[in-house]
């Protein structure tokens, strides 16, 4: 039979065949592929500009964004007749210089997104994969409340949990976070369903693993590229949802600036003075969509299968 | 005594093995019948493997064989039945115990692709059963995991690798090495070689009946390839529909098949030789096994079928030593 013919040089061949390779993981291929996306890589640049800004904003502002001057209510920018160079996009209501405060305003929603999608996504990780992976009652029980706080109006859950709460920046973190932390779960949980059926999950079970270890260290790893776009593209998502809350004063409160209250305190003048809101407006603008362009990057080179 | 006892005690003893799904969801359960809405992958299959041998078990997609490989091991929990391994009964055993148990048998998949964690690298991959079943520090579970390579025909330099960077040869073996570095005594092996290239096919298979003899290994051959079952088996075991129809010893089973469905199997084998007979083909497809036949499964699509067999199912027979068929054809022929 052939089969025989073919055994005496069976192993020694393959011993050979992969040994030049350089070693190299599934995540620095994606890396690798990420970085050949031009406009991803300024977004992220553009999103370390804001997170730098953010942490050195004291050594940015020209001014103290405190500090208000009544002579210099509603200032205009520096190109405009009025304006001068050491206030260079003018001053809002109260006399103070909109640039810094608009800086000072990183600093807000940067912690917020960041600190939301943290609590979120370890949250909803920890769900999904439990979900997923155990099935039955602890699906059920989970998948309950997920559906229900979907049926919710973010803005009104929101809303609701700020009059309740009071404001403050850990009850925003909370009050997003609480409905927030469903997205990833139903990324985690779809994608463990998925995972909990490959073979080398029954492998693994077979040697006798733990359902810890299976879903800690099997499947969590394979799970976690479209965690990690889902919530970068939630985190724009997150800072919109911030500055909204700010613009309606549940929010941050005065006199710290937040680019949604920033908005909110010049739209009485919004005629007279359009600068006081546009500034904060361009910067949420621009943070939100350097976050989407980078996560969109994200999503090509970590994800394919949810490229459009 | 006892050796005497430990010859005559089969390793594994499968006995009435059940493995039913049900298909009904939610609120369905309290509306529909449950007869025509339970999958019988598995129904009533009992078998002896016996310490040392290969045990080849073919029968079409389908048929419950790969059901039968993960029910064995309790990857899948039996509807009733019993699986004794070395005399210990499994589904008694607690979750603790099964997982000391779960040392001695093992199993290797069929997709080398699927099979492998593509985040977790050889060295994790092989390692995990030391990590599991021996208290070993980093540097011995290093060392056993490049022996076990070593073994399988790679190499130490490539338990830093992951497995989109091995062929699928390769990654077979890195599946085998996985199996076999916790020292079990029972391997299933489920279609080990059917996704594999003809040429692979020939190394893997020799490298697995090598590992059977310096380890001294038992085998549950899975395959729907009857060339590959009848060279490596002791033993083969035709199954359809979830049941065993026929087994026996590998050569005289497949030089004289007794019963209808596995002269059928063995008729649908290309041969070479030019002309020949006419080749008796099976009409029609399996039933399904949401609703199977009637008495003898295979009354449907037999060249043999007769009244009584659509009425009583029948019984296995012997119809020579250690071959036994479950056909009402051979009722009554010589023990």
């Amino acid at each position: 039979m052939s089969v025989q013919a073919v055994e005496a040089r069976a192993p020694a061949k393959a011993a050979t065949d992969a040994v030049a390779q350089p070693v190299e993981s599934i995540f620095i291929a994606n890396l690798r592929d990420f970085r050949r996306n031009r406009l991803a890589v300024a977004s992220v640049a553009m999103v370390g500009l804001f997170a730098l800004m953010a942490i050195f904003a004291p050594y940015l502002a020209p001014h103290d964004p405190y500090a208000s001057d009544l002579f210099r209510r509603l200032q205009p920018p520096a190109w405009l007749d009025g304006g001068e160079w050491a206030y260079p996009m003018g001053c809002d209501g109260l006399g103070r210089d909109i640039l810094s405060r608009a800086i000072y305003g990183a600093r807000v929603s940067m912690t917020i997104g960041v600190a939301v999608m943290m609590v979120a996504a370890m949250a909803g990780m920890i769900a999904g994969l439990a979900a997923g992976y155990l099935r039955g009652w602890t699906d059920i029980a989970i998948s309950r409340v997920v559906d229900v706080l979907l049926g919710f109006p973010y803005l009104i859950l929101a809303i609701g949990l700020m009059a309740a709460m009071g404001p403050g920046l850990g009850n925003i973190v909370l009050a997003l976070a609480i409905k927030e932390w469903v997205l990833p779960c139903r990324v985690a949980r779809a994608e463990t369903l998925a995972a909990r059926e490959m073979e080398y999950v029954e492998a693994a079970r077979a040697l006798g693993a733990s359902r810890l270890h299976i879903m800690l260290r099997e499947i969590l790893p394979n799970i976690l590229s479209p965690l990690i776009v889902v919530c970068t593209m939630r985190m724009a998502w997150i800072i919109i949802m911030e500055a909204s809350l700010s613009f309606l004063g549940l929010g941050v409160q005065p006199p710290v600036p937040s680019w949604g209250s920033m908005v909110a305190d010049g739209r009485q003048f919004l005629i007279g003075a359009w600068w006081v809101s546009t500034l904060p407006g361009v910067m949420i603008l621009l943070l939100v969509l350097a976050i989407n362009l980078a996560s969109q990057g994200l999503r090509d080179a970590f994800d394919p299968r949810m490229r459009t | 005594m006892t050796a005497a006892l430990q010859e005559a005690r089969p390793l594994v003893a499968v006995r009435g093995l059940h493995k039913h799904y049900d298909l009904r969801r939610g609120l369905r359960r309290l509306v529909d019948r449950p007869a025509q809405h339970t999958v019988r992958a598995l129904d009533g299959v009992t078998l002896d493997i016996r310490r040392g041998e290969t045990l080849g078990v073919i029968g079409e997609s389908g048929c419950g064989k790969s059901t039968l490989g993960r029910t064995v091991l309790r990857l899948l929990e039996p509807t009733s039945g019993s699986v004794a391994f070395d005399g210990v009964e499994l589904s008694t055993l607690d979750p603790a115990a099964m997982t000391v148990m779960r040392r001695h048998m093992q199993i290797i998949f069929q997709d080398p692709y699927a099979s492998l964690n593509p985040r977790r690298t050889v060295e994790q991959i092989v390692g995990l059963g030391i990590a599991i079943h021996a208290r070993n520090t980093a540097h011995e579970t290093r060392e056993r995991v490049a022996d076990m390579l070593q073994r399988v025909g790679l190499s130490p330099a490539h338990m830093r690798r992951y497995p989109h960077q091995f062929s699928g040869g390769q990654r077979q073996r890195i599946g085998i090495a996985r199996a076999l570095v916790v020292k079990p005594q029972f391997v299933v092996c489920d279609e080990p070689v059917s996704a594999l290239d003809v040429s692979i096919q020939a190394q893997i298979l020799a490298l697995l009946a090598e590992l059977k003899r310096e380890l001294g290994l038992t085998y549950l051959f899975i395959s729907h390839d009857l060339a590959v079952v009848g060279h490596v088996s002791d033993r083969v075991a035709v199954m359809y529909l979830g049941q065993v129809v026929e087994l026996g010893p590998a050569r005289a089973l497949l030089k004289s098949p007794a019963h209808p469905y596995t002269q059928a199997l063995l008729a649908a084998v290309p041969r070479v030789e030019a002309g020949g007979g006419e080749r008796q083909r099976l009409q029609g497809d399996v039933p399904s096994p949401l609703r199977p036949p009637s008495g003898c499964r295979f009354h449907t699509r037999c060249p043999h079928a007769m009244a009584k067999c659509s009425a009583i199912a029948p019984t296995p027979v012997m119809v020579a030593p250690g071959h036994a068929v479950a056909c009402h054809l051979h009722e009554g022929a010589p023990a």
